[in-house]
């Protein structure tokens, strides 16, 4: 199962420049998981260190943020994009 | 009574208006309750005053004190007006990159600008105001993101007057911004009736935040967790600049002069509706169309105000 993943520019520079790839999984957790260990400078920077999502992005199954499906177990299928971006307030 | 004895007086307490026409699913009726009709012009009006009263009460603001806030316009236009009916002076930090008509309505209420870079976004706006409060203890930091008295707003007021207008209430919709909208109205409404569906609404950030250089400086309200905002929304959906006009041009056909965040906002009921096979679903229109005029929202080619839109802040 291969997932669109969307880099916000701020991650583009850990991903070689990418602003998407293309990355196997069933699950959110599992793509993401992916991504890090293509780009192993990106670690800390989407999950923490003991594997929860960073606070501070939000990561989109097409336009539904993942916190409120099944956070990083919600599946995913091949036509699925993936967009991680900054949390920003607004006000 | 259409009599008042001061214009803060007309703050909330707003209509709520029937879209039905606009909705995707013959089953789900769509309202907007027009927050344009405060007298600042937008749902901001109400934790300006909530703010300001609180602070009040609390022994913080001394005649003629001087108030700092971060602001993308519309919280800065509310405590401007507030801070001039009562006297007191406003600075407010405002990201480079929001429209023409914000900045002139801050400056035409006496409000002092201090401009933030606009590729950091509001979260640039927020990191400086911080550093400023801290270098002058002798200003009132009201720090709308991280006060309750902005959520206890909605939770005693907008939150309200909607099930007071609506008891069908079924979904509630409306955009992310400080969270304090979503947080009053949504605890408010779940508490009369726990099966309320609360959704949220936002824009991408996209090119607005170019300036961030890594995820921490990303930002969520302190208010959000707070008021324990993970477990009370059960939806957030993304609504693109293109989606956020049309939805500002459909609500037109309604005969609603609108905000660009209120064409997200129906963008997000609208999606909605397609999904529940029926019942009400109230969104918030933050403001009215007034401030947005310079993006061509209305008049342009869709393609030339989205990416107009993708540069400038409207949440």
């Amino acid at each position: 199962m291969s997932v669109e993943v969307r880099l916000p520019t701020l991650l583009r520079p850990a991903a070689e420049g990418a602003a998407s790839v293309s990355l196997d999984g069933s699950t959110v957790g599992d793509v993401l998981r992916a991504l890090v260990s293509s780009y192993p400078s990106l670690t800390g920077q989407v999950l923490t260190e003991d594997g929860s999502l960073h606070k501070f992005v939000n990561v989109y199954l097409n336009d539904d943020d993942v916190r409120y499906l099944d956070k990083l177990e919600t599946k995913v299928t091949d036509t699925d994009v993936l967009s991680i971006l900054p949390a920003v307030a607004g006000g | 009574m259409a009599r008042y004895q001061n214009v803060l007086d007309l703050i909330g307490n707003t209509p709520l208006v029937d879209v039905s026409s606009l909705s995707p699913n013959p089953g789900a009726r769509i309202l907007v309750k027009l927050e344009g009709v405060n007298p600042g012009g937008s749902v901001k009006d109400r934790i300006a005053l909530s703010l300001i009263e609180d602070a009040e009460k609390r022994g913080l603001l001394e005649p003629g004190a001087t108030l700092i806030e971060p602001s993308s316009g519309n919280t800065g236009i509310g405590l401007a007006l507030v801070c001039r009916v009562r006297g007191y002076h406003l600075k407010v930090v405002l990201p480079a990159n929001v429209s023409i008509e914000r900045r002139q309505l801050l400056e035409i209420f006496g409000a002092e600008i201090i401009e933030s870079p606009g590729s950091e976004g509001s979260n640039g706006a927020v990191r400086m105001a911080q550093a400023i409060a801290e270098e002058h203890p002798e200003w009132t930091f009201l720090y709308q993101y991280g006060n309750p008295a902005n959520p206890r707003a909605h939770y005693e007021g907008t939150g309200p007057e909607i099930w007071r207008d609506c008891p069908e209430i079924t979904h509630f919709v409306a955009g992310l911004g400080t969270s304090g909208t979503l947080l009053g109205v949504g605890r408010y409404l779940k508490e009369q009736n726990p099966e309320v569906q609360v959704w949220a609404v936002e824009p991408p950030t996209g090119a607005m935040v170019d300036g961030l250089r890594n995820l921490d400086d990303g930002y969520v309200p302190p208010i959000f967790a707070e008021w324990g905002g993970e477990e009370l929304l059960d939806r957030k959906t993304l609504v693109s600049p293109e989606d956020s006009i049309l939805g500002t041009r459909r609500l037109l056909e309604a005969g609603i002069f609108a905000g660009i965040s209120s064409g997200a906002a129906l963008a997000g009921a609208q999606r909605c509706a397609a999904q529940i096979e029926s019942g009400t679903i109230v969104i918030v229109s933050a403001d009215g169309g007034w401030k947005y005029l310079s993006t061509g929202a209305w008049t342009d080619d869709i393609e030339v105000v989205a990416e107009r839109a993708r540069k400038v802040i409207y949440f």
